[in-house]
């Protein structure tokens, strides 16, 4: 099955060999790392005596670990300040790139990778970092890997890898006004669950996902693995197009036109095979809030938190973990839950559309008294970007803390993190115990307007409202 | 702590199991993020659940009767999240050698392969089976075998699943798939050289 997919014509482009287990070897057009998943693997190539094959195939940046208050060098943690100090003599002893603080290109790594042009449609993009599904939103096919997958990128610019089914997830009719692609795909992961794309890539495709534009397809792709999938992408168009062209790394003078004509026969033919196929509609889908531990656990911010009853059987347990956790009645609408610190940025919406629709809300407002509300760019493009539009001013007129670009509070390997039992209306991906750095801290995972509602009302507010006024 | 990690062919794994229920566990509460600021994977294993740990109640991890067991047994889903191979080398380094699940999440099964750890699949009534032998008192010890996918125990055996790639892989040795990869110098140059992308796309 999967004949006539992108995801099919990529990979046998890719097919390197077959190797005596059965798995096929497949090579990695472009290469991302940054300062936490890659120290290991240095150290294990130097260990087997190894050379980075393809040095200009990677690329690095800083993000996870990098404080956004102030990036001033040393950092304060010295653990921190290892890692960095790590990447950067890696990559200068391998002659890799590496787009770090203060150059104008650092980011989130998922950010400066499209933004820069480096992603582009028919490629195979491999980071140590389970968002790399993001850059699926240019039909390239993109996976996170492990460390030693990192080493053995390093060695042999290549991965064993075995063939993924192909799922087309069909959305139809458009979004309401106030309903963003976040909205979307935590809608898509409440009906089909966290584990239904094991096994499998998503294609995300129909009427709702053409209309999308670059930024909110990589919104929809970043989620992708939140429902098990490894792999999302979405068939390049006109739309990929215009966003790649000038971009630095993307193709230019007469190989821009030979680029656009082979991304094009890439896109899954009208005969395109699938091992399983879904429809959803997106006319109906309301702002959409998690109330759980999983972000399979999400609800439209018009309906209440589902009771034991209403939960399938199978899942009931991790409901009831749930519950206990977050400290939320079964029954009981979302809308209202005082939230304690609100969280705009992130691999999965921190770039300046989504500054800009958060920015919307806030206009003219005031973060509510107690809340902690700051603003993270996704990167130093978005932030300038931000900033020449006023968003920076906009925000801290509202009562936002503005940032410098990093991971910051979605993982919390930075001084951003939750306290004690602190809830979060958080723009990030997971909303798992623990995840956003305070072991009992609490996750509502939201749109970064939804966020910015939150923020203004101190509790979890329906944008829509604020939007109509 | 079992400082001897898997080299070469790995064709069983014998010893206690120790059992986590649920679905989802994902590879933040495996090993928190905090524990990712390191360069080194070596001082994971006292920090593998190290929040789950300090929750109400005796965590599995804990307790004495599972001191020393090298095989865990999980429910479904397990390994989501986080692309960390921190989380399997927490595991390996706690001590653990194979898991045995419902089903696992695609990048946390790849990287314990990678480690030659074994991940093997068990039908819901076997995993429930395995789970109720593995909290006998005295624990029994199981022995896995790679080559049949089999777990037996005190005179009982359940059938599992192990992918045929990664069960011969396991076997071979060739779990540690860089030489493989390297190997194959020619092969690797014939695809870049007919890749568009990489040749201004003539």
């Amino acid at each position: 099955m999967s004949a006539g997919t992108l995801y099919d014509k990529v990979w046998q482009l890719h097919q390197v060999a077959e190797l005596a287990d059965g798995a096929t070897q497949l090579f990695i057009g472009l290469h991302l790392i940054h300062e936490v998943t890659s120290p290991q693997a240095f150290a294990g190539l130097k260990e087997l005596n190894l050379q980075v094959r393809h040095p200009e195939r990677t690329v690095a940046t800083v993000d996870h670990i990098v404080p956004t208050s102030s990036q001033a060098r040393p950092f304060t943690d010295p653990l921190a300040e290892e890692m960095l100090a790590t990447l950067e003599r890696n990559c200068s002893e391998n002659g890799i790139t590496l787009h770090g603080l203060g150059s104008g290109r650092q980011g989130i790594v998922h950010v400066i990778a499209p933004e820069l042009g480096l992603t582009q449609p028919g490629m195979t993009v491999a980071c140590g970092d389970s968002h790399t599904s993001t850059h699926g939103a240019f039909g390239a096919i993109a996976f996170g890997i492990g460390t030693s997958q990192v080493r053995d990128v390093l060695a042999s610019q290549s991965l064993a890898m075995a063939k993924l089914k192909v799922r087309r997830i069909w959305v139809d009719g458009s979004l309401q006004a106030g309903v963003y692609a976040k909205d979307l795909v935590l809608h898509i992961i409440r009906l089909l669950g966290v584990q239904k794309g094991v096994g499998y890539a998503h294609e995300f495709a129909g009427p709702a996902i053409d209309a999308l534009s670059m930024e909110e397809r990589m919104t929809i792709c970043n989620m992708a693995i939140e429902g098990g999938a490894r792999c999302g992408y979405v068939n390049p168009d006109a739309t990929t197009f215009t966003y790649l062209k000038n971009r630095e790394y993307a193709p230019s003078g007469e190989a821009w036109g030979r680029a656009v004509a082979w991304w094009s026969q890439l896109a899954s033919g009208s005969d395109a095979l699938f091992d399983d196929e879904v429809v959803v509609d997106a006319s109906n889908i309301a702002p959409t809030v998690t109330w759980g531990i999983s972000p399979g656990q999400g609800v439209g911010v018009d309906e209440m938190i589902p009771t034991l009853e209403q939960i399938a059987e199978e899942e009931r347990p991790l409901a009831e973990e749930a519950y206990r956790y977050m400290d939320l009645q079964a029954g009981a609408a979302i809308a209202g839950t005082p939230v304690d610190v609100c969280f705009i940025g992130s691999c999965t919406n921190g770039r300046l559309s989504d500054l800009r629709a958060a920015a919307a809300v806030a206009k003219g407002g005031q973060v509510a008294a107690g809340i902690k509300a700051f603003v993270v760019p996704g990167s130093e493009q978005v932030a300038r970007a931000a900033e020449q539009e006023g968003l920076d001013q906009l925000f801290r007129a509202a009562g936002f803390e503005w940032r410098e670009p990093g991971c910051s509070m979605c993982l919390a390997m930075n001084p951003d993190r939750l306290e004690g039992r602190q809830i979060s209306a958080s723009s990030s991906n997971r909303n798992f115990k623990g995840r956003q750095g305070s072991a009992s801290g609490r996750t509502l995972l939201m749109s970064p307007a939804m966020v910015a509602a939150a923020a203004i009302k101190g509790c979890v507010t329906d944008v829509r409202t604020l939007l109509n006024k | 702590m079992n400082n001897s990690y898997p080299q070469g062919a790995i064709t069983s794994i014998s010893g206690k199991a120790v059992v986590l229920s649920g679905n989802n566990i994902d590879t933040d509460r495996i090993i928190p993020a905090r524990f990712l600021k390191c360069v080194s994977f070596d001082g994971l294993g006292a920090q593998v659940f190290a929040d789950d740990r300090k929750e109400a109640g005796e965590h599995p991890f804990d307790k004495a009767e599972n001191q020393g067991a090298n095989i865990l047994f999980v429910n479904r889903n397990f390994g989501c999240g986080s692309s960390r191979e921190h989380a399997p080398q927490a595991l390996m380094r706690w001590g653990i050698r194979a898991v045995v699940a419902e089903s696992f999440a695609e990048i946390f099964y790849g990287n314990c392969l990678a480690l030659g750890i074994p991940c093997l699949i068990a039908n819901q009534t076997t995993a429930l089976q395995l789970q109720e032998e593995a909290n006998q008192n005295p624990k029994p010890i199981f022995n896995l075998d790679i080559k049949t996918a089999t777990v037996s125990a005190a005179g009982k055996s359940w059938n599992l699943e192990l992918a045929g790639g990664s069960q011969q892989m396991l076997l071979s040795g060739r779990w540690d798939g860089t030489a493989q990869l390297i190997a194959n110098n020619e092969a690797l140059n014939k695809t870049a050289s007919a890749l568009p992308y990489l040749n201004n796309f003539q």
